[in-house]
């Protein structure tokens, strides 16, 4: 088993912390994971992305050209990485800032007004996470508890308080990922 | 102890610090701030010195202060700070004291970029400073390894009271893994020194640390010394690791984030059954030359991947002379080459030597 797993957005759309939650629950699953960042000169509303992988087997490149799931919360991330998916792989398309219907049919592509449902659960970052557990529930590369217990261990000090509203958020991901 | 999720450069900077790090001299500088900023926290927890300086230069010189007292001490920095640094590194080998040096390196020449690259391997094995020395340099490929090696670097700095260089590219940095940190070792007593070091006379001949030596056949007598501790170093410390090589009819030959790289396309080309192995340099010196000329007698071809324009390349060649084919594939600025670029080069290189 290997999923790599792209997440892309704008800096301050949670999208490497996303990726850092699904790695310390693939670690604690006892995979293989590696996590790598875009880097360089960013800022806030700038590009933000990051990698992940998770395997059975210890990882070479911790970069791919053509990822088996994405998940992207903004329009250029749409168009960099809706045509890169593997056949047969996921896309968790951010549908409140991304006005745009995937033309591919050899994947699986999981539409989630997102930000709106964010913003309706109380907090606007929460859409990575929305987001992530579509991802989670689609691709099963995690189990859903396991993303829920990287959270408990590792949501920071400072957000402490809004650790329930992020598991209501990864579970209303999962629901979409269902239905 | 159980693996917990590391970033690269934090890893570093906790090995240092199991490692028995007492002082630390360094000035920010991306992909390796995290190292600094690591550190400027941890060492205050524990009563241990950190200090940014106001410069590289000024980094290295307090480096080399230190390390006459017989502590262990590093620095660490990125490739322009590494330049600038190059004078003292030199002042340090010839006064032959012991100091761990970490460069995570970025795309070059010039102020470049902050991107991975390997463009520093001349400048850290052959060592750029002036005169004749060479440092361990030790490359890690992982987050696990870096953290072994640097436990490794200073262990090796203090057994032969000489520069340990860890080169890692800003991937390495960067990047998060599960590894496992060695427990924190008791720091060593004063007396605990080695008996070279400057801790105070009483009692004793003073010890004297220079690499000043007016007069032709007194420098030369210091020269033969290191020259006999270079070669003490190259037969003992050579470390490379091998991917499938028992059957390879094809190697490649890659260090650092392109070596984990090569380990993904030897695992594809296989898949096509393309007979190819990986030799990946852990030390880039000394280098292990011995067992890439035994492998020029097995294999038909030799692909070197490089995050630069050929720079280990060379250093192959003159462990291969001239035994086997040898290809260069590699990619600079801070490109990281993937495996779908890898594998083109390999089957230009099966098909010229008509392997398989």
């Amino acid at each position: 088993m290997q999923e790599e797993i792209i997440i892309s957005g704008f800096g301050g759309q949670g999208t490497l912390f996303a990726g850092q939650l699904l790695s310390y629950a693939a670690m604690e699953e006892g995979f293989h994971v590696t996590w790598i960042p875009s880097y360089g000169p960013e800022m806030r509303g700038g590009k933000a992305r990051c990698t992940v992988i998770v395997s059975d087997v210890e990882i070479g490149s911790p970069l791919v050209r053509r990822p088996s799931a994405a998940i992207v919360l903004n329009l250029p991330s749409m168009e960099a990485f809706e045509p890169a998916i593997k056949p047969g792989g996921t896309l968790v398309v951010n549908r409140s800032l991304i006005p745009l219907q995937s033309e591919r049919d050899d994947i699986r592509v999981i539409y989630a007004s997102a930000t709106d449902m964010a913003i309706e659960l109380g907090n606007v970052r929460l859409a990575n996470v929305i987001c992530l557990g579509a991802l989670v529930q689609a691709t099963s590369v995690v189990p859903v508890t396991a993303i829920e217990r990287a959270l408990d261990n590792h949501l920071p000090e400072r957000h402490r308080k809004l650790l329930g509203i992020n598991k209501e958020a990864l579970h209303k991901g999962v629901e979409l990922a269902n239905g | 102890m159980a693996k917990e999720l590391w970033e690269g450069n934090a890893a570093i900077a906790e090995a240092a610090i199991r490692a028995g790090l007492e002082a630390f001299y360094g000035y920010p500088i991306t992909p390796q701030t995290e190292v600094l900023e690591h550190l400027s926290h941890r060492m205050i927890e524990l009563g241990r010195v950190f200090l940014q300086a106001e410069s590289e230069v000024a980094s290295i010189n307090m480096v080399y202060g230190a390390a006459c007292t017989g502590v262990r001490v590093m620095t660490s920095s990125s490739s322009p700070g590494i330049s600038l640094m190059q004078e003292g590194l030199s002042y340090i080998a010839c006064s032959e004291v012991p100091a761990v040096v970490c460069n995570i390196m970025r795309g070059g020449p010039g102020l470049g970029n902050v991107q991975p690259a390997q463009g520093d391997y001349f400048q850290a094995v052959k060592s750029a400073g002036h005169g004749d020395y060479h440092m361990i340099v030790l490359a890690p490929s992982n987050v696990q390894e870096a953290i072994d090696l640097m436990v490794l670097a200073f262990d090796l700095a203090d057994k032969y009271r000489t520069i340990a260089m860890l080169v890692a590219d800003g991937a390495i940095g960067q990047m998060m893994e599960p590894a496992e940190m060695p427990p924190l070792r008791p720091l060593r007593k004063p007396e605990e020194r080695g008996e070279w070091a400057l801790t105070g006379a009483r009692g004793r001949e003073p010890n004297t640390i220079t690499s000043l030596y007016l007069g032709a056949e007194n420098l030369e007598v210091v020269n033969l010394r290191l020259q006999e501790k270079l070669r003490q170093i190259e037969a003992n410390e050579v470390r490379w690791k091998e991917y499938d090589t028992e059957d390879a009819e094809l190697l490649l030959v890659a260090f650092g984030t392109v070596g984990r790289i090569c380990q993904t396309a030897v695992r594809e080309a296989r898949a096509k059954g393309v007979k190819v192995g990986l030799l990946r340099p852990v030390t880039l010196w000394p280098f292990p030359s011995a067992r890439l000329a035994e492998l020029a007698g097995q294999v038909q071809g030799m692909l070197v991947v490089e995050m630069n324009a050929g720079q280990m390349l060379q250093d192959v060649r003159l462990a291969v002379e001239g035994r086997c084919p040898i290809e260069f594939y590699g990619r600079m600025g801070g490109v990281i080459p993937l495996p779908d670029d890898i594998l083109p080069e390999l089957h230009k290189l099966e098909a010229a030597v008509g392997a398989g």
